[in-house]
């Protein structure tokens, strides 16, 4: 990739990290609360990415991952007392856990049927958290006392979750820029040539579903602080499918797309059900609209603009 | 390693079936250690199905492949990549989005334990430097490194697929007509580089152009209907009856039916 391609994005970025920085200390406590959704589900949108943008695997069943990590730090802190760090790091383990399971049921299949796939392992999930009423609160949900405990304003509570998404997010990015990054692209464009090089398509796929799913686990640990509630509509294949749409409107196989399409999704979530209740049929309009005028998605598309750019001269 | 006498690959009744048809019907050969190997035949006669069997991607359905010693009839096709068994494929499969030297980090890493590296550079190491270094210029691509692949011609394309097949140094190389769809300079260009590939490395070669083939072989094997009909040096082979009925027609049958043979053996 050349340099003159990326570097105006790299600019872009960095004013986008001053900005979120900076953003706490201006923003009325609603908007901050607003803004920390933002960040969570962003690197929720990233988890999707990885699988979708980079191995070429649409997976329907993120929101049931990031889900069960919020599930297990409720249940974890509010039943057995954990404190909060051993109760997160137990939900992203089950999460973990879950992707690895569904990684070694999906990897076989591709397209439409992993699609389907991963729906049917998400469902299973929302089911048990509906059912299982004991364990769970049914459609009650459960509700935590972990803003209690912890103690920190909406603003505070802000700047720590941008910290470890910031973490996370550098992680991610290492991550896709790595040979095992290469290689999951290498699946994406040719499975069959990848196996007669010596790579185990099912293996790598295994892995880099279990990684995504580690990665869902995080943002569905720092849910829980932020939300201090959870309840079946955590795990509901919605929450799928807005993890993937917020991907796919910020540009899949970009990772930081993530970002732009977490904020434009939850903005027009806000700007729009103040006017009408009809929300979703808004979101349904823009995403058939960005399908149809930039189906790369917005960074895609910027990249896309730049590359144009500076290279005036493109195809004959 | 084997001894130069000692064979290499074995196949012996290898049988490759799809529902009612036999691709390939029991199908023996074995090659020494070293050995230059055309396969040639009229299209359908199961020269890809061969190379598929011995590469693992379609397993046959009986029989057995031993290489250096090894049974792989049953091993998969990366696992084969970690005896020695590298192949190119007859429609291009490379990964066009990325540039030459991603294909070739991809391909330099299929066999080292580096491609589980999760948050490591992606820089190779010397070591695998060196071997994409020696298969890129063993393919006449120095210097291409940063290109991107679809933008490259279709024949350096060709070039790129054994540059790939190289960068795992392997023992055997089997190349599934390399010079498909090229003009006769990029032919000509193509044979070269085969040619003048490591004299220890064993190469199995499909090819529709007889004399491309011929040229550069030390022992030729015609297929035709899944089956071996002959096996001979490239001289004989020349002027073998059998293999000019296969690739030209019967001699003295009207010109039309002539015709038509000609039109099969080219691929038509």
């Amino acid at each position: 990739m050349s340099k003159l391609l990326t570097s105006p994005l790299r600019a872009f970025a960095a004013l986008a990290v001053l900005g979120l920085a900076l953003l706490p200390l201006v923003l009325p406590t609603y908007y901050v609360s607003v803004a920390t959704q933002i960040l969570i589900f962003s690197v929720l949108a990233m988890s999707v990415d990885v699988l979708a943008g980079f191995t070429g695997r649409t997976p329907l069943c993120h929101g049931a991952i990031f889900g069960t990590s919020t599930y297990v730090v409720l249940y974890t802190a509010s039943v057995y007392g954990l404190p909060l760090p051993a109760a997160m790091l137990l939900g992203v383990i089950a999460a973990t856990l879950l992707a690895s399971v569904f990684g070694l049921l999906a990897v076989r299949t591709s397209g439409v049927y992993f699609l389907l796939l991963t729906l049917a392992l998400g469902l299973i999930v929302w089911g048990v958290c509906l059912r299982w009423t004991e364990v769970t609160g049914g459609e009650n949900g459960e509700r935590g006392q972990l803003r209690a405990a912890l103690g920190m304003s909406p603003r505070q509570l802000y700047s720590g979750v941008a910290v470890v998404v910031a973490l996370v997010t550098f992680v991610m990015w290492r991550f896709v820029r790595s040979p095992f990054g290469l290689t999951m692209r290498g699946i994406r464009d040719g499975e069959s040539r990848m196996a007669s090089l010596g790579y185990n398509v099912s293996l790598h796929l295994t892995i880099a579903f279990t990684a995504s799913g580690f990665f869902a686990g995080i943002a569905g640990a720092l849910y829980a602080v932020f939300n201090d509630f959870v309840s079946p509509s955590t795990v509901q294949l919605s929450q799928s499918v807005s993890g993937l749409l917020m991907a796919i409107v910020g540009g899949i196989g970009t990772l930081f797309g993530a970002f732009v399409g977490s904020f434009l999704i939850i903005a027009l979530e806000q700007a729009v059900s103040k006017v009408t209740e009809r929300w979703l049929m808004v979101l349904g309009l823009t995403f058939i609209a960005i399908m149809i005028f930039a189906p790369e998605g917005v960074i895609g598309k910027a990249r896309l603009l730049m590359a144009g750019r500076a290279e005036p001269k493109t195809k004959a | 390693m084997a001894p130069v006498s000692e064979p290499i690959l074995t196949l012996t009744d290898v049988t490759v079936q799809f529902g009612a048809l036999k691709a390939v019907n029991s199908v023996s050969m074995s090659l020494k250690a070293g050995e230059r190997r055309a396969v040639l035949g009229p299209n359908g006669a199961g020269k890809t199905t061969l190379f598929n069997a011995i590469n693992g991607s379609v397993p046959p359905t009986s029989g057995r492949i031993l290489f250096d010693c090894v049974d792989m009839t049953k091993m998969s096709p990366q696992a084969r990549a970690y005896l020695g068994v590298a192949r190119t494929f007859q429609i291009t499969n490379l990964f066009g989005q990325m540039s030459v030297i991603e294909n070739m980090r991809l391909a330099a890493r299929g066999l080292s334990a580096s491609k589980f590296s999760l948050f490591g550079s992606d820089k190779l190491t010397s070591e695998q430097d060196g071997r994409v270094h020696d298969s890129l210029a063993a393919s006449r691509l120095t210097g291409r490194e940063d290109v991107i692949v679809k933008e490259m011609s279709y024949g350096e394309q060709r070039q790129l697929e054994v540059a790939m097949a190289l960068a795992g140094t392997p023992r055997l190389l089997l190349l599934d007509e390399p010079a498909a769809g090229l003009s006769p300079a990029e032919r000509s260009f193509l044979a070269d580089i085969i040619r003048n590939l490591p004299r220890d490395l064993t190469v199995v070669l499909i090819e529709h152009d007889m004399d491309l083939a011929l040229a550069l072989v030390d022992y030729v094997t015609v297929m035709q209907n899944g089956r071996i009909i002959v096996e001979d040096d490239p001289t004989s082979i020349r002027t073998n009856a059998l293999v000019q009925e296969v690739y030209l027609g019967k001699p003295h049958v009207v010109a039309a039916e002539t015709l038509e043979g000609d039109t099969d053996a080219r691929g038509l």
